[in-house]
């Protein structure tokens, strides 16, 4: 039955040698929503396009990977003109507004198929995505191996890193 | 442009390889894709295709994580049956327009 069905590609010959990329590496550096996201989606992004991805987490970044953080990320309303325009800084800054401002935002996403950063982080491991923390950050903010979510990787030096990023076609994504 | 025939019919495809009219497609059209990926395909692979086909005839938009959500595999086990780009694989072999999610 397959025997009778012929592929023919007329113009893949005439098209110059692709080279894709390999591996990308996405560091994460922020811990409010808008860059979390950003970071995740891009590093998921490339699993989904058959690229292998790590990502490594610094700074306030880290709360992307700590258990009692991660769901609860914000986006600033305050020092953030992008984000309601008109708005004074004295109303963003009012108790409460962040928190219902960035519960907005989550929803908008979840009507996208964004799904929160705990389900995201696992689904980006399904995939065969690896998750590290940064050694001299998690040493920084005090934090321990049983802070973070269960699987990473391990906790690295930059020298570590950047052997994640090593080979042809490797980008690194700063965020 | 990229054609797929058979005996019985000329299947014409997109410049991507997407299948241009999703109704042509048959088993025997997702058997001629999945071996030009290098894809064996199962009664598994099946059971995920006609997902694919009925979430885009019902005009759903197609993630990852829909799929993990459907029941019928995790997203692990999508990744291992149509490895390296798994969703526009799986739309490929399912004669299903190229997806178009981030997700």
């Amino acid at each position: 039955m397959e025997a009778s069905i012929e592929i023919k590609k007329a113009l893949e010959n005439t098209l110059p040698e692709k080279k894709p990329l390999k591996k990308l590496l996405v560091i994460c550096s922020k811990g409010t929503l808008e860059d979390v996201y950003a970071a995740l989606i891009m590093a998921n992004g490339a699993l989904m396009e058959g690229i292998e991805a790590s990502m490594f987490f610094t700074f306030f970044g880290l709360d992307a990977i700590n258990k009692k953080k991660q769901d609860h990320l914000h986006t600033a309303t305050v020092g953030n003109p992008a984000l309601m325009r008109h708005l004074p800084t004295v109303i963003g800054g009012l108790p409460g507004f962040e928190a219902l401002a960035s519960n907005m935002m989550k929803k908008e996403m979840e009507k996208l198929d964004i799904p929160p950063v705990s389900e995201f982080l696992d689904m980006f491991m399904a995939g065969g995505g690896k998750l590290y923390g940064c050694q001299l950050a998690v040493e920084m903010f005090k934090l321990n191996e049983e802070d973070f979510v269960d699987d990473l990787e391990g906790i690295i030096t930059v020298g570590d890193m950047f052997e994640l990023a090593e080979g042809e076609n490797t980008q690194i994504v700063f965020v | 442009m990229t054609e797929t025939m058979n005996t019985n019919s000329i299947i014409e495809m997109s410049s991507e390889g997407y299948l241009k009219d999703p109704m042509q497609w048959t088993p025997e059209v997702a058997h001629t894709i999945a071996k030009e990926e290098g894809i064996e395909l199962t009664d598994l692979h099946f059971k995920v295709l006609l997902y694919l086909r009925e979430q885009f005839l019902n005009d759903v938009r197609l993630s990852i994580r829909r799929i993990g959500k459907s029941g019928i595999v995790t997203i692990k086990e999508f990744y291992s049956l149509f490895p390296g780009g798994p969703l526009k694989k799986s739309s490929r072999i399912a004669g299903i327009p190229k997806p178009a999610s981030c997700v």
